[in-house]
């Protein structure tokens, strides 16, 4: 409390004229930044390009930053309350109105890039009139620093709603595909699949990197050896999905030992440094590796899942019935997402059982004891070996079922699906999410795949969104969205059940 | 020497752990020189000396953090059985020849609750009872017995040192006197046969050291295990300890009953200097007067 009021009042109170300064040196620079790389732009027309000048955009981001950068100091200066209703119901407003009309596209950079500033300033004065009014009131439990303390509300939060929270995300991922299949919106399916596909490869990493505390950034290496064992198995051997998807799940996971045993010693930037390495090696194997491979043209004509021997198709071979005419439904490519989407989300829900129960046990324990304190760990008799390489095992496995999955889906895999941007995006995942959530993981992912399908509509500047949308989680929430650990083992929670016996 | 291992219950201060002209060399830096000493079930053993006379070293060989370049370093079970620490791993030390060490800069698991502090000590236990995990992934019921025990074990201290009100909580919240507790009691979940404690009092006020005093008073005489005791805080030392034994440059310059140790020449050169009185440390010269008082 005394350091979140000394915080506030340690900011000398600028006058008028000495904010309009700031503000405008502020905006200078932004000019000068944004200069190159808004003001100008090279178009082509037929056989020539010339350069378009876009200073009318360029001013008007540079007023917005100035006007935001004024607001800051305002804020400071002790407008907190009325800046932040004021902005905060200008920045909601927005979403409402997005939501309910869509703007006409050619404003849409504009608003976007508004809106986010105006949401930041709007975040700002409100943690900043928070911590005045907690200061005022006097408040001295439990508050660390304004900014943590919200954090921390917000993971307790979000753990005492988890409970519930769970069956109704449950819920809605359980009916979502038949809505979508009466909606006739395909894509929904899709983006459903999709976002499973990187929730599961979030937990499994979430075991190597939010348990164990393991910095791995060649996560993708696992999944691509799901991918390839799932084609390989099925395209040479005849094998099907079910049978195959063990074998990929400990292959991946040998992998996972493989690439444990020479990084054991390392540790934090190094060890990424060498996981990012072994990821790639992976992927130039792939590419270089034409008789099992298939090298850069990789493997195609995957089988499809079928729904206990029946097949998702138009007219079935000789001797068979499809799932339509078993069912007595017409045909619909439909029937094949839902049930890759079923699929998927078992696939998720089983690494997520087993994660939440594996933190209770003592493999777990050790886990998270391990990324606290190697050194204590080996004091205590814990085999420090054994239990990174179970961690990265683990995860592997994980990513290899994902995998075998990523196999089925697309019927086609090439080296080219597993390159380091989709090791970061996962990373990504996890870190955003909050290391070791399990909940922040499904947020994160929602966010960060869900979120570019949303933002399509800015197209190219889409990315930088998602880049901004970073930034401010890792200013505001740097410890990630929901960085909130529950004890896996409670004495005085349970004191409760002790004096009922 | 003989006798106590042939009949290592009868006598409750066997010999526990010999060392044996243990030296470590760092390149040409010699930071411990030939110590040998012993130390004893139920006893205290202090080791003692000023600020780089190599006592972590001798910890840091003892626990297999470093190996030693020279010397033997033997762990006497109550069974007869030997363990040759020197050519232990760290980890193997912990969970075969128990022994359990605390940390000069706490070494907690910060962002775990105490209970977990207390239940990850008890790790190769609760994994044995799990079955390697296998059984435990589904609670099968020796597993839910085993960590049942493990709480209880955990409960039993945590009662101790009065921190039972707090077991949820992030360990790393518990004040820095509690930590020091907290991280003696995680050691001793491991059910050592030694305990190395590296300076446990240091930033101890006076209250919180005399609790200090009491729990390893507590350990050593209802568990009757060997405390092996770094300590710069001479009231510590002087009351509690058995045996102190004195380092000085890495060499053994005494060993004896805390009384023997005060009047021994050597000690007061060490902590004096011969003829550089005016130059003495702060420090070194508090710990003396202390010394000469006690």
């Amino acid at each position: 409390m005394v350091a979140v009021a000394q915080q506030t009042a340690a900011r000398p109170a600028m006058s008028l004229p000495a904010m309009v300064k700031d503000a405008a040196i502020f905006a200078a620079v932004a000019f000068t930044l944004a200069l190159p790389l808004l003001g100008f732009r090279i178009q082509d027309k037929g056989s020539t390009s010339f350069i378009e000048t876009r200073f009318g955009d360029l001013f008007y981001a540079v007023l917005v930053l100035f006007i935001a950068k004024l607001l800051m100091s305002l804020i400071n200066a002790g407008l907190a309350r009325p800046i932040a209703l004021v902005t905060g119901v200008l920045s909601l407003g927005w979403i409402v109105v997005a939501l309910v009309n869509p703007v006409a596209p050619q404003y849409q950079v504009h608003t976007w890039f508004t809106w986010l500033v105006v949401a930041s300033v709007a975040i700002r004065a409100w943690v900043v009139w928070r911590a005045e009014a907690t200061a005022a009131r006097g408040v001295v439990a439990g508050v660390i620093g304004g900014q943590d303390s919200h954090g921390t509300q917000i993971g307790h939060l979000v753990a005492r709603l988890g409970r519930q929270l769970g069956p109704v995300f449950f819920l809605i991922a359980l009916v979502m595909p038949f809505y979508a299949y009466f909606a006739d919106d395909k894509r929904l399916v899709d983006l459903g699949v999709l976002i499973f596909t990187y929730i599961m490869l979030g937990w499994g990493l979430n075991v190597v990197v939010g348990l164990a505390g393991l910095l791995d950034l060649g996560y993708v290496a696992f999944y691509a050896v799901g991918a390839y064992t799932y084609a390989v198995f099925s395209v040479k051997l005849g094998l099907n999905f079910w049978e195959t998807l063990p074998v990929a799940g400990l292959m991946a996971a040998s992998f996972g030992v493989l690439l444990g045993f020479p990084v054991l010693r390392l540790r934090g930037d190094y060890l990424a440094i060498v996981t990012l390495g072994f990821g790639e090696i992976i992927r130039i194997i792939l590419l270089n590796w034409a008789e099992l491979a298939g090298g850069a043209q990789g493997i195609g004509g995957i089988p499809r899942p079928s729904f206990f021997g029946l097949q998702f198709a138009p007219s079935a071979p000789e001797g068979q019935t499809t799932f339509a005419q078993f069912f007595n439904l017409d045909y619909s490519p439909f029937h094949r997402q839902m049930w890759l989407y079923y699929i998927i989300l078992l696939l998720a829900l089983i690494t997520n059982w087993f994660t939440l129960r594996v933190r209770k046990l003592p493999i777990g324990r050790a886990w998270e004891a391990l990324r606290e304190d190697e050194t204590a760990c080996r004091a205590l008799g814990i085999n420090p070996t054994n239990t990174k390489l179970t961690a990265f095992a683990i995860g592997a496995m994980f990513g290899g079922f994902a995998g075998s999955f990523f196999a089925t889906r697309q019927g086609f895999i090439s080296p080219e699906s597993f390159n380091f941007l989709e090791s970061a995006i996962i990373l990504a995942i996890v870190v955003l999410g909050g290391m070791g959530s399990q909940i922040g993981v499904v947020i994160a992912t929602i966010v960060l795949i869900g979120g570019p399908e949303w933002f399509r509509d800015l197209e190219l500047y889409r990315m930088l969104a998602f880049g901004g949308l970073m930034v401010l989680i890792m200013i505001w929430r740097p410890q990630g969205l929901l960085a909130h650990r529950e004890p896996t083992i409670t004495m005085n929670g349970g004191r409760a059940g002790a004096r009922a016996k | 020497m003989t006798a106590a291992v042939a009949a290592p219950l009868r006598d409750p201060a066997a010999p526990l752990l010999d060392v044996e002209h243990l030296s470590m060399r760092f390149g040409g830096l010699v930071a411990i020189d030939d110590v040998s000493f012993q130390a004893r079930n139920a006893q205290i053993t202090a080791i003692i000396g000023p600020n780089g006379a190599g006592k972590t070293t001798v910890f840091n060989c003892l626990t297999g953090f470093y190996k030693p370049s020279v010397g033997r370093l033997t762990l006497r079970t109550p069974g007869g059985g030997t363990y040759l620490l020197e050519q232990m791993e760290g980890h193997r030390i912990a969970q075969h020849a128990r022994v359990a060490r605390t940390f000069q800069n706490i070494r907690l698991f910060p962002r775990m609750s105490v209970l977990e502090n207390l239940i990850v000590a008890q790790h190769n236990k609760l994994m044995r009872a799990s079955t390697y995990t296998l059984t435990g992934l589904f609670a099968a019921k020796g597993y839910v017995r085993a960590e049942r025990a493990a709480v209880d074990l955990a409960r039993y201290w945590l009662d101790r040192i009065g921190l039972s009100p707090r077991a949820d909580e992030d360990a790393g919240n518990l004040p820095y006197g509690a930590q020091r507790r907290l991280e003696i009691i995680r050691a001793m979940c491991t059910e050592p046969r030694l305990l190395c404690l590296d300076e446990p009092a240091a930033g101890l006020n006076p209250r919180e050291s005399a609790e200090l005093n009491d729990l390893l008073l507590f350990i050593r005489d209802e568990h009757k295990i060997g405390v092996l005791l770094i300590e710069h805080d001479m009231t510590v030392v002087m009351k509690i300890s058995d045996h102190v034994v004195v380092l000085d440059y890495g060499r053994k310059i005494s060993d004896g009953t805390p009384a023997e140790v005060r009047s021994d020449p050597a000690v007061v050169r060490a902590y004096l200097g011969e003829a550089e009185e005016d130059e003495l440390p702060p420090e070194v010269a508090t710990d003396l007067q202390t010394i000469v008082k006690a």
